[in-house]
Parts: C-alpha cells; sequence; structure tokens
C-alpha cells in the first residue's frame, strides 16, 4: 500500500517541475500574516503593539470559534496565533483548535496543527491527551508525510505514562521499508528511552537490528541509543567494540555515499558519535583499547583539511585517546594536535586546546608545562571564556607549591566576575584549594575572607560549614589549632570594626560564632568589646533574622565570662519580645543562661567542640507515645522501602487515568486530610504511609514537618534562605594588626607572590615559573591538610624555571608585535605598487584612470616618494593594468575640452599637473576687473583644487587674499607663497589640496577673495565650488585576504541593488568595468557571479564592495568603517550605470 | 545532546526557539532573556563558547540574526557550531537565497535575507528544522535529503490545493 504512495510521491516532482525553484513566492507579503507582521514592525511603542495584537487575537479567536471556518483557512489562523505567542501574547484560546487541526486537516493542515501543539503546549498540558488518539491514527497512515508528522511530534512531545499506547505502533515502524521512516522511529524510541527507559527495555534486541540496518542513516541514529546505553553499563556491550570499530573504519576511508559528506568531510556527525562511543568502551580496559588503536590513528591522520568539523573530530579522537588504556605513540600524537589547537590563533580553537589541556593534565602535567607561555597569556586574555577556562586547568595543577598565585588569579577573576553560576563554581573551588593546600593560617583565614564576602550568599551552604568543621576539629598539632583560631578571632574583629554593613549574611553567621566559640582565647580582647561589636550586628537594618539568632548565640556563649551581662539583659529584652520565634526563642535562652551559671556550664560546655554529641538513634524515649498511638488505631510504620515497592505495585495495578494522581498528591496533602474527616476517609489508604513519608530521608534523626531544622553537629546550621538584600558584596581587606602579623609563624609569613619587575615579559616568567611549579619534578598531590609550606625552596626553583622559558616568552612576543593592522597592508601595497607604477608603459593620452597603486598612507614613505618621483610621475601619468590584467584605457568625458580659454587657462598649471587628470576649468566668478576659474586635478593620494585669477583690468592689483572654507572638506593650501599681486592681463594660480571630513553626495568648497585695486576702497568677491564625492576616490589594492579582514571589521553598511549592464560582454563583468571606469574602484576578485571591489575615499578612509549578480540585477553590498560613505557611494554607482 | 535552539535578532528580538527537552513556561522566559543579554553583550570576534548553568551555549551571528544552541557539557563544542552552519545552509538552500556551496568569499556571510525569510515564513524554518534535528540530536545530515523532504510535502500541499481546488468530479 505505501508503494503506491511512494510512487506517487515520486512522481509528483517530475509532475510538477514547472516551478523549480522552491523559494519562489515564499515571501508571503500579501497574507494576512504578513500585513500583521509589517503592521508591527512600523508601531514605535509596546503599547501600540500590545493593543494591536489584542485587536489581532479577538479576530482569530472570533473565526476560529465560527463553524464556517474551513480546516484550510484555521491554517491560516493558527500560523497568526503562533505569531502573537512567540511575541509573548497568550493565546491558550487556540490550543484546542490546534489539536483539532492536527487531528483533522489535510496532510499540510496537520503539519501546522502539530507545529502549534509542539509550540504552544508542554509535556504536563492536560490537553496533550487529546493528542494521544491523532498520533495513533497518522502513525497507522498509509501517507508516508504523516507517519513522519506523527514519529516527529512523539519525539518531540509526548505524555509518557501514553507511550505504551503508541510503542507497538512506533517498534513496528523499524520494519518499515522507507529508511527515513525506520530512522525517525529510531530516533522516537530514543526519545522513549530518555524519558522513560524501562519502557523500552524489552525491544533492546530491536535497537540492535537498527545498529545493523542497510541505511547507514538508520545506523547513525541507533548509536544515539548506544551511546546512552554504554554510558550508563559500558560492561553489557564490550562484544559490539569491533562492530564500531569497523564502521568507523569504513566511514573514515569513504565508504559511504557522498550524501553523508558534510563540506567533503566523510560523516563527521557518525565518526563523532563513533568516537565518543569507544572512548566510553575502552576506558579502564587494556585489551578492548586494543582493538580501537589502529582507527583512533587513522582517524588522527585523515583529519588534516583545515575546516572546523575536521578540528572536531580530532578533538573528539584526542579526547577519545587521553580516555582509553594509553598508548605511548598515539599519546604523542594526541599531545601535538592539542599543541596545534592551543597554538591556534584561532579563538575557538584555543579555548578547546586549554579544555583539552585541562582533560589531559591530570595524566601529563608535562603537556601544561610546555604550553605555559601561552597559558599565561591566556590568564590575561580579554575573552573571560578563555580566562575562566584556564583558571578551570591552573585548578587541576594546583599543588601546595603554587597555590598561592593560583588562588591569587582566581580571586582577581572573582572580583571582576559577574557571573552566579560562575561566582558559586570558582567560590567552591577556592575553598577546596584553599583547605587542600594552605601554606599558612593567615594565608588560609584571609583567602577563606574572600571568599566568604565573594561568594555571599550564592555560594555552597557547605563551605561555612566545613570551614567551621575545619576550625573546630583542628588538624594539626592544638599548638597550630589555637594559632588559626586566634588568627580568625582577630581578623574577624577587626573586620567587623570596620564596615560590617557591607559583608554578606553567610560571612556574618560564620563571624559570629568563630567569635562566641573562640574569643575568649584572646585573652586580652575584653568579652565587652565583642559583645559591643556583636550588638552593633544586631542594630543593622540589613542583618538577616538568621543572621541575628547566630549573633544571639554567640552572646549566649560569650556570657560565660560574666562582665557582659547587663548588655546580654538587654539585647534578650529587645528580642524577647520579637517577632520572630526562633529569636525570641534564642532571646529567652540568652536570657536564663546569662542568669543561670551552672546550666550554661552544661548546655554550653567550653571547648566541647571535639567530642561528639550522644544521640538516640533508636529514637526509645518515644516508645510509649507510639504504643499509645497503635493503640488509638494509628497504621504501624513501615520502612521507606516496603512503602515504595506498595506503592510500585499499585502503580503496576491501576490503569493508566488514575495512575497520574497516585504519587503527587500524597506528600502535599498530608497535613491538610487530617484536618477534614472526609478527605481522610477517602485516602485512609494512603494516611497511614503519609505521615511517614516525611521520614524518607533519615531515619535516625527525628524529623518533623513543617519545622526547620537548626540544631546540628557544629551547632546552629546554616539554613538556606532566600534573602531580600541584593549581596552588595565588597571585598574586605582584613586589617593586620601589628600583634597578629607577630603571632603568625614567621615561616608561613613569607608570600611567594611574585614580585612586579618593570619588564612585562620577565614579569610573565616570573608567575609561570610560580604557576607551573611543582609540575615538571614529580609533583606530591597533597590529599588533606596542609603541606610543608617551603617558601625558601619554592624561591630558588622558580629562578632555575625562569630561565628555561626565556626562549618561549620571545618567541610569543614576537607574535604579539606582528603587524596586523590594516595600515600596515596598506604601506607594504604602496611600495609594491610604485615600484609597478614606475615601469608603466607611458601613455599620450590623457585619461581620467589614474595610477591603480593605493595612493594613500601613513608613515613618511609616501611623502618621500611624493618628491622625490614627482618627475617621473609626470611623465608617467598612469598605469591602467589591474591586478586582474583587464586594461581600460577608454577615452573618457574627462578629456580636454577644446575651448579656447580653458586652453589658455590650463597652460597656467604647474608641470607636474598638467599631465594629471583633472576636470574642466570653469568660470567662478567675474567682474570687470577679476575673473575667477577653478579646475581640480586627480592626484594620486590626494585632490588639488587650482583657483586661477585672471586679471583683466590695466591696472595691477594688489593684496590678493583668497579664502576656502567648507562643511566637508579640509582645505589646506600648497602654493609655497600666496600670491598677492597679480599684474595686468595676466593669470595668478592657487593651490589647494582638499581631502574629505564627512562624506556626502557632492562636496562644496565656499571661497572668498578680497582685493585691492589702485584706486578705490577694498573689494570682496565670493564664490562656491561643487564637486562629487567620486573625484575623492582612488582604487585601493588590496588581496581577497586582506579584503577579508577588513570585511568583518567594518560596521557602516549598505545594500543596494543595481540593474546590470548587458553589452555582449559577460553581464558582471561588464558592469563592474564599467564602474571602475568611471568610479576609480579597484576589482579584487571576480568568481563566478559575485565580485569584490575596494576603493578608498582620500584619504585612507576604505570602501569594500560586494557584488553578487541575482537574477537579473547586481545585488550590491557597501561596507566602511565611515559613516556615510556606503550610501554616498552606491549613488554614484547608480549614476554611473545609468549614464552609461 | 541537544538543549535548546533559539534565533534571535540582534535587538534580542527572538525569532525562532526549538526545546528539545521538558520546560516550564517560566524557565523559557527567563532561558531566553538569559541568552539575549549574554550573547548581545558579546564582542565581535571573541570565542563562540559560553559557559550558561551546566550547559555550553555555541552562537553565531549569520547577517542580523544570532543562532544560539545550548548543548550539554560532554558534547563537541565545534561540532554544534557546524548544527547551527548546516541549519543556515538549510535555510538558505531553501529559501532559494544564493548560498553557494562553497561560497566564493567566506568572510562575506549571504544570509543577507535570511531574517525577513524566517519572520515570514517562521513556520517553514520550524519544518526544516524538524527534519534535520529530531529530539535533540542530528537527524539527517545531507543537504539534498532534508530539502527533498521539505520539497516532497511542499509539493503535497500544492498538489493538494490543486485539486481542491478543481470542481469535484
Amino acid at each position: 500500500m505505501s508503494d503506491v504512495v511512494e510512487k506517487t510521491l515520486t512522481a509528483l516532482p517530475s509532475l510538477l517541475s514547472l516551478d523549480s525553484q522552491p523559494g519562489s513566492a515564499k515571501l508571503s507579503s500579501t497574507s494576512k500574516l504578513g500585513n500583521l507582521i509589517r503592521g508591527i514592525t512600523e508601531l514605535t511603542s509596546k503599547h501600540e503593539e500590545e493593543k494591536l495584537i489584542q485587536r489581532e487575537l479577538a479576530s482569530i479567536k472570533e473565526q476560529v470559534s465560527s463553524p464556517n471556518t474551513s480546516m484550510r483557512q484555521m491554517k491560516e489562523l493558527m500560523v497568526r496565533a503562533i505569531y502573537c505567542e512567540s511575541l509573548g501574547y497568550e493565546a491558550s484560546f487556540s490550543y484546542i483548535h490546534a489539536i483539532k487541526l492536527a487531528q483533522q486537516g489535510t496532510v499540510l493542515e496537520k503539519r501546522v496543527g502539530y507545529l502549534a501543539v509542539s509550540l504552544f503546549l508542554n509535556e504536563s498540558h492536560e490537553l496533550l491527551l487529546l493528542l494521544v488518539n491523532t498520533v495513533l491514527k497518522d502513525l497507522q497512515s498509509t501517507n508516508l508525510i504523516e507517519v513522519c508528522m506523527a514519529l516527529t511530534v512523539v519525539s518531540q512531545m509526548f505524555p509518557k505514562d501514553m507511550i505504551p499506547a503508541i510503542l507497538p505502533l512506533v517498534e513496528e515502524k523499524l520494519n518499515h521499508p522507507k529508511e527515513i521512516i525506520r530512522r525517525k522511529a529510531v530516533l522516537a524510541l530514543y526519545k522513549f528511552y530518555l524519558i522513560a527507559p524501562n519502557q523500552v527495555q524489552h525491544i533492546h534486541n530491536k535497537f540492535r537490528k537498527a545498529l545493523c540496518d542497510k541505511d547507514p542513516g538508520v545506523m547513525t541514529a541507533s548509536l544515539h541509543i548506544y551511546l546512552q546505553m554504554i554510558q550508563e553499563n559500558p560492561e553489557g556491550y564490550k562484544d559490539l567494540t569491533a562492530s564500531f570499530v569497523t564502521i568507523l573504519k569504513q566511514v573514515v576511508g569513504g565508504k559511504l555515499p557522498m550524501d553523508f559528506n558534510y563540506h567533503s568531510v566523510p560523516a563527521p556527525w557518525l565518526q563523532i558519535q563513533l568516537l565518543r562511543i569507544l572512548s566510553l568502551l575502552g576506558k579502564n580496559d587494556q585489551s578492548t583499547s586494543e582493538i580501537m588503536y589502529e582507527v583512533l590513528d587513522e582517524s588522527l591522520r585523515r583529519a588534516e583539511m583545515n575546516h572546523n568539523i575536521t578540528y572536531a573530530i580530532l578533538y573528539e579522537c584526542v579526547k577519545c585517546i587521553y580516555t582509553i588504556h594509553p598508548k605511548s605513540d598515539l599519546l604523542e600524537k594526541a599531545a601535538k594536535c592539542i599543541g596545534n589547537f592551543v597554538l591556534s590563533p584561532k579563538i575557538n580553537l584555543k579555548y578547546l586546546g586549554l579544555k583539552a589541556l585541562t582533560y589531559v593534565v591530570q595524566q601529563d602535567p608535562k603537556l601544561a608545562l610546555q604550553h605555559q607561555m601561552t597559558i599565561i597569556e591566556c590568564l590575561d586574555h580579554p575573552d573571560l571564556i578563555i580566562k575562566r577556562e584556564t583558571l578551570e586547568l591552573l585548578f587541576r595543577i594546583t599543588n601546595a607549591q603554587n597555590v598561592t598565585v593560583i588562588v591569587e588569579k582566581m580571586l582577581e577573576f572573582l572580583h571582576s566576575n559577574t557571573d552566579d553560576y560562575t561566582t558559586i563554581d570558582l567560590v567552591g573551588k577556592v575553598a577546596e584549594l584553599a583547605e587542600k593546600y594552605a601554606p599558612g593560617n593567615e594565608w588560609f583565614i584571609e583567602t577563606m575572607n574572600t571568599v566568604f564576602s565573594v561568594g555571599g550568599d550564592m555560594m555552597q551552604p557547605d563551605i561555612p560549614n566545613s570551614f567551621l568543621k575545619l576550625l573546630s576539629e583542628g588538624f594539626d598539632t592544638v599548638e597550630e589549632d589555637r594559632k588559626l583560631r586566634l588568627f580568625a578571632v582577630d581578623s574577624y574583629v577587626s573586620l567587623l570594626q570596620g564596615e560590617p554593613g557591607k559583608l554578606p549574611q553567610r560571612f556574618l553567621q560564620v563571624i559570629s560564632w568563630v567569635l562566641g566559640e573562640y574569643s575568649h582565647l584572646r585573652e586580652e580582647l575584653e568579652p565587652a568589646t565583642v559583645m559591643r561589636l556583636l550588638a552593633k550586628l544586631l542594630d543593622m537594618k540589613q542583618t538577616s533574622s538568621e543572621t541575628k539568632s547566630w549573633v544571639l548565640l554567640a552572646m549566649t556563649k560569650l556570657v560565660r565570662a560574666g562582665q557582659v551581662f547587663q548588655s546580654a539583659q538587654e539585647v534578650s529584652e529587645t528580642y524577647g519580645s520579637s517577632m520572630d520565634t526562633v529569636l525570641r526563642q534564642r532571646a529567652q535562652e540568652l536570657q536564663h543562661l546569662s542568669q543561670d551559671c551552672e546550666l550554661r556550664a552544661r548546655v554550653l560546655p567550653q571547648d566541647a567542640g571535639l567530642e561528639p554529641l550522644e544521640v538516640d538513634s533508636s529514637l526509645s524515649f518515644l516508645d510509649g507515645f507510639v504504643s499509645e498511638a497503635l493503640a488509638a488505631g494509628a497504621a504501624p510504620y513501615k520502612p521507606p522501602h516496603q512503602r515504595q515497592e506498595e506503592l510500585a505495585q499499585a502503580k503496576a495495578l491501576s490503569l493508566e487515568p488514575y495512575g497520574l494522581s497516585l504519587p503527587i498528591s500524597m506528600s502535599s496533602c498530608s497535613i491538610a486530610d487530617r484536618q477534614s474527616p472526609t478527605l481522610l476517609s477517602m485516602s485512609s489508604g494512603l494516611s497511614g504511609d503519609s505521615t511517614d513519608l516525611s521520614h524518607k530521608g533519615s531515619s535516625t534523626t527525628l524529623k518533623l514537618d513543617g519545622v526547620k531544622r537548626v540544631w546540628g553537629r557544629e551547632g546552629y546550621l546554616a539554613q538556606r534562605e532566600a534573602v531580600e538584600e541584593a549581596a552588595q558584596v565588597e571585598v574586605p581587606s582584613p586589617l593586620r594588626s601589628p600583634s597578629q602579623q607577630a603571632e603568625a609563624d614567621s615561616s608561613h609569613s613569607q608570600t611567594p607572590t611574585p614580585t612586579p619587575t618593570p619588564e612585562p615579559d620577565q614579569e610573565k616568567q616570573q608567575l609561570a615559573s610560580s604557576l607551573f611549579f611543582g609540575l615538571s619534578s614529580q609533583s606530591s598531590v597533597c590529599l588533606m591538610g596542609k603541606s610543608e609550606p617551603t617558601p625558601q625552596r619554592f624561591r630558588r626553583k622558580a629562578k632555575g624555571q625562569a630561565s628555561s622559558s626565556g626562549a618561549a616568552e620571545q618567541i610569543s612576543n614576537s607574535l604579539v608585535s606582528a603587524p596586523s593592522a590594516v595600515d600596515n597592508f596598506l604601506c607594504n601595497n604602496l611600495l609594491d605598487s610604485n615600484i609597478t607604477s614606475q615601469v608603466g608603459i607611458s601613455s599620450s593620452e590623457q585619461t581620467s584612470e589614474l595610477s591603480q597603486g593605493p595612493a594613500t598612507t601613513n608613515g613618511t614613505c609616501d611623502t618621500e616618494a611624493e618628491s622625490t618621483d614627482g618627475d617621473i610621475k609626470g611623465s608617467n601619468p598612469s598605469l591602467i593594468i589591474g591586478d586582474n590584467g583587464l586594461v581600460a584605457a577608454d577615452p573618457t568625458p574627462h578629456k580636454d575640452p577644446g575651448s579656447p580659454k580653458d586652453f589658455c587657462l590650463s597652460s597656467h598649471l604647474p608641470a607636474e599637473l598638467s599631465e594629471l587628470c583633472r576636470s574642466e576649468i570653469t568660470p567662478l566668478c567675474s567682474n570687470q576687473s577679476l575673473g575667477l576659474s577653478a579646475c581640480h586635478v586627480h592626484k594620486e593620494d590626494s585632490l588639488v583644487l587650482v583657483v586661477f585669477i585672471t586679471n583683466s583690468s590695466d591696472a595691477a592689483i594688489r593684496q590678493i587674499l583668497l579664502d576656502l572654507d567648507s562643511e566637508q572638506l579640509q582645505v589646506s593650501c600648497v602654493s609655497d607663497s600666496p600670491v598677492e599681486d597679480v599684474t595686468s592681463h595676466s593669470v595668478a594660480m592657487h593651490q589647494f589640496s582638499l581631502t574629505v571630513k564627512r562624506p556626502s553626495v557632492h562636496v562644496e568648497v565656499v571661497g572668498m577673495v578680497s582685493y585691492q585695486l589702485p584706486v578705490g576702497t577694498p573689494q570682496e568677491v565670493q564664490f562656491s565650488y561643487k564637486l562629487p564625492l567620486t573625484s575623492f576616490i582612488r582604487p585601493l589594492t588590496v588581496s581577497t585576504e586582506e579584503y577579508g579582514t577588513m570585511w568583518l571589521s567594518f560596521s557602516h553598511d549598505t545594500k543596494q541593488n543595481l540593474t546590470l549592464i548587458s553589452d555582449g560582454e559577460e553581464p558582471l563583468t561588464a558592469t563592474l568595468n564599467v564602474l571602475k571606469e568611471k568610479l576609480q574602484l579597484h576589482i579584487v576578485e571576480i568568481i563566478g557571479m559575485e565580485g569584490i571591489i575596494a576603493c578608498q575615499l582620500l584619504r585612507d578612509q576604505p570602501c569594500l564592495m560586494h557584488c553578487r549578480v541575482h537574477a537579473d540585477v547586481l545585488a550590491v553590498w557597501l561596507r566602511s568603517p565611515v559613516p556615510d560613505l556606503p550610501d554616498c557611494l552606491i549613488y554614484h554607482c547608480q549614476r554611473a550605470l545609468q549614464e552609461h | 545532546m541537544m538543549r535548546f535552539l533559539l534565533l534571535f535578532s540582534r535587538q534580542g528580538k527572538l525569532r525562532l526557539q526549538k526545546w528539545f527537552t521538558p520546560m516550564s513556561d517560566r524557565e523559557k522566559k527567563k532561558i531566553i532573556r538569559d541568552m539575549t543579554t549574554m550573547v548581545l553583550a558579546r564582542q565581535p570576534r571573541s570565542c563562540n563558547f559560553l559557559h550558561w548553568k551546566d550547559l555550553k551555549i555555541i552562537y553565531k551571528r549569520y547577517a542580523s540574526l544570532y543562532f544560539c544552541l545550548a548543548i550539554e557539557s560532554q558534547e563537541n563544542e565545534l561540532l554544534a557550531l557546524e548544527v547551527i552552519h548546516r541549519y543556515v545552509e538549510l535555510l538558505d538552500k531553501y529559501f532559494g537565497n544564493v548560498f553557494h556551496h562553497f561560497p566564493p568569499f567566506p568572510f562575506i556571510q549571504y544570509t543577507c535575507v535570511c531574517e525577513l525569510d524566517i519572520i515570514f515564513n517562521f513556520e517553514k524554518a520550524y519544518f526544516i528544522l524538524d527534519e534535520f534535528l529530531m529530539g535533540g540530536e542530528i537527524q539527517e545530515t545531507s543537504k539534498q535529503v532534508v530539502n527533498r523532504c521539505i520539497e516532497s510535502s511542499d509539493m503535497l500541499q500544492e498538489t493538494m490545493e490543486e485539486y481542491m481546488s478543481k470542481p469535484a468530479f
């Protein structure tokens, strides 16, 4: 049956070949959707948009509910509804119609219906149940497209509980004759496997069949499932290793059909999938790994083309090689590969290189050593992502010797970081490193201070917990512990004396705990002082009530000393009436314990941190209560596992519709149930269990519903609580009092931070040596506690390494200074083109064509060339051979006009200008005594405006002063000494050099001449001179590569369609040649239907053009760093082509 | 596995969204907001990869459109970049923008008309995506096949419509 459909389908394209272009008439500009979209883009305010959409939605609503609306109209309406939803307006009324459309529409309408459903509803939406039937129907359809759509929607979203209903049908599709159906079925099953693995357990053998499918596409799809299954249980699939290796070998060898190639790389997705599977299989398994060495080697070898996709494969290969059982020559190749990544100038590859290093550095720390200078550079990379990855790498190579430097770098990053997730992650890492490798008490406490203040209230709660645990349990000798605690106390007292308002709540909690517990260690510290500091915390507005209870608890401990009785009383009175019950309780405790010394000594014994509290885990003291309750008819307790089993049974028995509500309602309604007898009776079967449900976590502790657990092993437990205040964290700089300095262990106080040296590379080397210290030698990983700090050894070693890394540093320096700017390109080109222009053929005819060489640059080479080569240039006026060898020697409209006046004036032109291309000499203004004319001369690097002053009177004119000004141009006088006097019937000439300040289509110069006749008063004449922007355009000779770099860096662009010229020649070339002649452009390259053109506006303002023949127009795209330049240029291009 | 794919304009206007795992509307809104701010704040020519929570965000700009793909942390970033690229190629091929298989000037991104095409024909863009990716995995890497699929359904559309407009027989 499906064969029939298939035949129809394959026959269709040929039947309908009249419309071969798929994209034609796609822009449904006349449709209602088109109107809506256009309407919205025209609006200016959000408010107007809302009004329009609401109106639209109202009209859609009216139409969808009308019985007369056909399915075809419904499809159109649905698309509009989707559009409205995507703008963020709810169109929930249309959901049900979307399902209806999917149900009842013909194929196309159905497709829109399914799309709408998948966009509108999420997996738990109740309406989705209505879709099941439709999907079932479509899966059984004889129409291939309907089956495809059903499979797609199934993998996109399908209620989990309904999978069994359609599973047999999907399974059946694995045997479908059409490979596309089989592939989609496999992917749908993969999706099922992900959301409900036990539902598809029984069809594992079918997966194997899919793996052996004759179609590579189906096989590829099945690998998704295998990757997942192997991840969970690698042991179960070892037997498939050889098959995977064979497949990979075939793929790499190019045995797959061409269809699977991506940019001429054979099936990269498949390759990478296989590599990932192999790495899972070969992990910690020598014999399995041995099977794959050969193919890995081949993959590495084959993937050498410089394309992103081959790098992707290489990266996966390297990962695989480092995951499986090592083989030395493969490792070597992989290491080289990583080196290529790390050293790549492409930032994406560099990032991956760093990542790969992070991955392998645990196995091979020397590899990091090789690239240390690159790593140092990456540490200062402007892209935070690179920086972050570098820190990740450093984190992996941290040891007791380099911990201070690395932690310093991490904290530096933390200060500038704004992303919460990164902060949490990094703060955790710093804390971990500090705990593992801290070189000294002082450093440890200070680092943790920064951690607490930067990490604020976002950080993992186990950081303060384990810190407090470390403090209370101690880890070294008694004396060391005492010193550590003392240092913490000192540090915190000074912090509180500073600005405690800026510290995060978590930190304040830590501080108050430490002060409560250990401030007595510092004998000279008055408890009253501490009490006062703590009281200050209580008075602060931003202190949360949770912190306050920590503070109160600390105070309770402090009253031991007795002297602070008075302030304790005051505080407890204030908080004794607090609205917060926890606070009130703490205040009561404080009150009572401060009065009763004996009780206090028992409840809060000093230095009791180490003795574990005895906990009656059997809860025997509750026995009486339990038996009473049982006697009263309560259900007996069932342990969690038993309850789980019963639940599972219940689920197995119940049919789907009821099964849904069972597990959800129990935990949430357990308390409410007991209050209403009717509900209780309804769920009586559950109520016995429900009370126990909350115990699940730990059966040893008594945990009551709704009661916060506030006491734990370390005392008061930190609770996660959404703190309202924005964590405006500023890092406190821990103040050190002189006494603390002395207190600190002298050997620890020498922190081996590199001292800044004047030379930056020396600094870098020093940094490198301190960062990578201990890697070259066998790094002894210190797992717990502190290692020996040995700062002395550290110093010595550092110097030795600095010299060894000198060479690498030099190389990287030269890389940095390599010329890269566009200016440099220009300069180089100038030199080249000057050489060519001097050997150029001299042309007797004056053309508008100027030398092809770019005539401008920065630097002195240009001006020198100008002055010395002036004569040569004059005699060889132009060279018209472009890079592409095209000769454009057509006569131009700018030829010398034969008017006698012009001729006579032009004879006054200086020799070096007379041979150059110039405009007609136009009269500007004249009176009885004096006439002004002007022309502009195109010099290679500038535009010269020549103003002729003709004295037509019989007397000499004196004190002539010519003054020019322009809004768009920069005018500078080039004449050596401005002519002041013109004798009778003679001509004087002024030269001005013009450059563009602000591009405009036409530019204008306004001027004024003031002069003195022999008799009479001084006179003034005003004039203006207009010239097109094209006079300032010069060709820009660049290579395609340079063009590429420039193109990407220019920000101003414009696009326009131009008419093509076709006079016999190939239209693109013909058009471009016309533009080239008329506008002085440089054609960089023409390939096929596209061409790139470059030009510059005097001076040094490049503009790039990309032209593409599109149907019968030329689509032109201009880019330039100068605003307005592209627009002006496109205008002149249009004019030039029109005139042609 | 891919988690979601977003297309948005330079102004941060969402043009297309595809979620491969279930997500509440609130989560979606937050992600869209986060992604647009994060990606739009990136300097040109910096790394195309970002971290967001435990996911990796791969983004690339084509003309005025940003393509932003979230993948799980063990996935291959470069490959994800090619997924985006292939999707752009598919869109271009379908919408008939003269996108060359091997563009002569690779630095010029030809997808200049893409955004308009996607705005006006977003449903088509979704259909193409559905043929290309399925359940968060690559389904079909062959450009020809994907287009053939879409076109055959399009053809069907035309025949159906013709058929319907014919007088009943």
